[in-house]
């Protein structure tokens, strides 16, 4: 992980300083609401339905197992005793007091973790692959360079006030998109050039919400020395010409489509000629410097053959083993996830005394670090073969052992309507009756890969566009209506889904999906997924099916 | 005469920013006053004549607009309408990095004590902050953070390339 320096420290604190004297500034009445709300928003504090609702940065998704113990003493301490693990692998709070949160931040100081950007209409948390760094497909580790873009994207002052948020993912995976780069405002791909130098391929322009796209390459080859300036040309373009008249119209997406992205390289060249070769150009020893805090831990060698045996007595264990683990850079180790998603309990929550398991569990099997996934799951991500066994067990009694990561009940949704102001509808009531619906875990097994996604408003944050079955919650005259679309993907590559038709009421969304699997089994091929399928078919037997 | 903070103290506002409509019968005879981008590019030849003359830009004008007669004025407002807008970060940026401007930047309209730091940060060295606040309270904004990540106007070098 990043080595926090003493200035990093500094920094943080000084912060907590800043917002608890503005906290305090709110509730003497010196700040009016409308001034507050861009303060506290730029804090991740939304007021909610209930409550307000604060948003834990954890940058691309790392936390140290000091930071999981902190933040079980946070949610036992200030909240009821859980936190929710969101889409951009941030954690959320449901249940904290306006008035707690500057002491909850100092917590949080304590243990080089903080809130900063993680809402508001500026630059957010830099997410990516939760396999970084051990992931044997990418061709080089992206943590360093999330991190080089987080220190120059925090407290950036030209970019707090932006027409709309701002997301930055980055990639390091060929051929595939476990950052989901091609639906962020930016997405940085990274690329080897002729030479075998590192080079970014940067899009610009995607994002889900209420009007999906996929982006579009701006930079096709930016030197890894040109990283900064480049971003901070699509950021000053962005922030000089963005909508600010209408929010549905002002992310960046918006702009880039107006303008094509061909005039919008060509304005972004324009200030990047002028940064180029400056002084924000990167150096190699500050590169090298951030490299260093990601060096790979101290593997030992591996026998597998015990683990080998454990495989072929334990069924049980194999189907784990088979679906949650998988495979490593480094021979004997194995990538764990811990998935957030058994049946009766919200996707993504996780208790205090879960938390501080999962540290120890951390600490004992994984070199102390574990990672949030953006599908709501938790990573360990360097476990040797022969803990794999002992590590099942101590997950399996917590709960996070249920063998279904990537199929149909590992199901992302947001918060919604129980929790949200700004849900149309509730969505985990959805997801608890779908995965009801599907408690047979030999069938689950046998659909395959899945993703299905739930949001409950436009604003997505269940990425139901990207699902291959996405649910959408939305209001008709009052009441709860759920639209589905087919054919989203978030894995090999991103994709928005298309709409199946008319939306379903919420006794009907559960039939829905029913019917819907029912129908890709009847037309599969051997061994073809769903998305294989549905590419395959389309989407009209199925509205067929549904509406006939 | 209103207060301004310029270049970290409190002074004297000697400048008045007029609207267009407050200009329908010409610029006051005396006084030094800031017009707005439209009427200065009308009347520039008059107004230069004048003298004690500068220019603000509303959202949406840019540095751009006033790039051949920066020599000629002392200051150059920005002007927010509503503080969330920030265009005006990019436009004071711009004039200093870009068009090398030495006078006075200066922020107008709802300026506020949370947003001045970054507005030093961009090139502003001046500020009108919103009449209803404390300008001595405000000054406090101008010492938020110790330590930035980023180079910006008033020292170009990231962190990592100080000493």
């Amino acid at each position: 992980m990043y080595v926090y320096q003493e200035h990093d420290q500094q920094l943080l604190e000084e912060r907590v300083a800043q917002y608890r004297d503005q906290t305090r500034r709110y509730l003497a009445g010196e700040l009016s609401e409308d001034e507050f709300l861009a303060l506290r928003l730029q804090n991740g504090l939304y007021i909610q339905r209930y409550a307000p609702m604060l948003r834990i940065s954890v940058p691309y998704g790392l936390l140290a197992s000091r930071q999981l113990r902190r933040l079980a003493h946070i949610v036992r301490t200030y909240d009821k005793g859980f936190c929710h693990v969101s889409t951009r692998q941030n954690i959320q709070l449901n249940w904290p007091s306006v008035e707690e949160v500057p002491d909850i931040l100092a917590e949080l100081a304590d243990v080089q973790m903080h809130a900063i950007q993680t809402s508001g209409n500026c630059i957010r948390n830099i997410t990516t692959d939760e396999f970084a760094g051990v992931n044997p497909k990418e061709i080089e580790d992206p943590r360093p360079w999330c991190e080089i873009i987080r220190q120059w994207s925090t407290f950036n002052p030209e970019f707090a006030y932006l027409p709309r948020k701002f997301k930055i993912a980055v990639n390091a995976v060929p051929d595939a998109d476990p950052a989901l780069i091609g639906v962020h405002d930016i997405g940085v791909q990274l690329v080897h050039g002729a030479n075998g130098e590192t080079g970014f391929q940067v899009w610009a322009g995607g994002g889900l919400g209420r009007t999906p796209m996929t982006g579009s390459v701006i930079g096709e080859f930016v030197p890894w020395q040109d990283l900064l300036p480049y971003l901070e040309s699509i950021l000053r373009v962005y922030n000089k010409y963005g909508n600010r008249d209408n929010k549905y119209k002002a992310r960046i997406k918006i702009l880039v489509k107006a303008l094509g992205a061909d005039k919008y390289r060509e304005l972004v060249e324009q200030e990047f000629a002028e940064l180029k070769d400056g002084p924000m150009t990167l150096t190699k020893e500050e590169v090298e410097r951030i490299q260093s805090c990601f060096s790979a831990p101290a593997y030992q060698t591996e026998d597998t053959a015990a683990l080998e045996a454990k495989l072929a007595e334990d069924k049980a264990f194999s189907r784990w083993y088979h679906t949650n683990t998988r495979a490593h850079k480094q021979a004997g180790y194995r990538a764990v996830t811990l998935t957030l998603k058994k049946t009766g309990r919200v996707p993504g929550d996780i208790s205090d005394e879960q938390l501080e398991a999962v540290a120890d569990l951390a600490d004992q099997y994984s070199f102390g670090v574990l990672r949030n996934s953006h599908q709501q799951n938790m990573v360990l991500a360097d476990v040797a073969a022969s803990d794999l066994y002992d590590l099942w067990k101590a997950l399996d009694a917590l709960g996070f052992a249920t063998p279904n990561l990537g199929l149909i009940t590992d199901i992302v949704a947001c918060p919604g309507g129980d929790l949200c102001a700004l849900a149309n509808a509730k969505s985990i009531p959805v997801a608890e009756s779908i995965q009801r619906r599907f408690d047979n875990m030999d069938y689950v097994h046998d659909l395959g890969l899945i993703d299905l996604n739930i949001s409950g408003c436009m604003n997505a944050c269940g990425h139901h566009h990207i699902g291959h079955i996405g649910i959408l919650g939305v209001d008709k005259k009052g009441k709860e209506f759920y639209q589905v679309t087919l054919g989203g993907r978030g894995d090999r590559e991103s994709r928005v889904g298309e709409k199946l038709g008319p939306s379903f009421e919420s006794d009907q969304i559960t039939d829905v999906v029913e019917n819907i699997i029912k129908l890709y089994v009847e037309k599969r091929l051997e061994n073809e997924p769903f998305i294989d399928t549905y590419e395959r078919i389309g989407m009209d037997p199925f509205k067929e099916r549904i509406y006939g | 005469m209103g207060k301004v903070i310029i270049d970290g103290a409190i002074a004297d506002n000697q400048w008045q920013r007029l609207e267009s409509d407050a200009l329908e019968s010409g610029v006051p005879a005396q006084g030094k006053i800031i017009v707005p981008l439209a009427y200065w590019q009308e009347n520039r030849d008059t107004l230069i004549a004048r003298g004690d003359v500068a220019v603000w830009l509303a959202p949406g004008e840019e540095p751009k607009d006033l790039e051949d007669d920066l020599d000629s004025l002392p200051l150059v407002a920005i002007h927010f309408p509503a503080f969330k807008d920030g265009r005006g970060y990019s436009y004071a940026r711009e004039l200093r990095t870009r068009y090398g401007f030495k006078g006075e930047v200066r922020a107008t309209g709802d300026v506020l004590r949370d947003q001045l730091f970054y507005m030093t940060r961009c090139g502003f060295n001046a500020f009108e902050v919103r009449a209803d606040r404390n300008i001595e309270e405000a000054l406090q904004g101008l010492k938020d953070f110790s330590i930035t990540y980023q180079g910006d106007v008033n020292d170009p070098k990231p962190i990592y390339r100080r000493a």
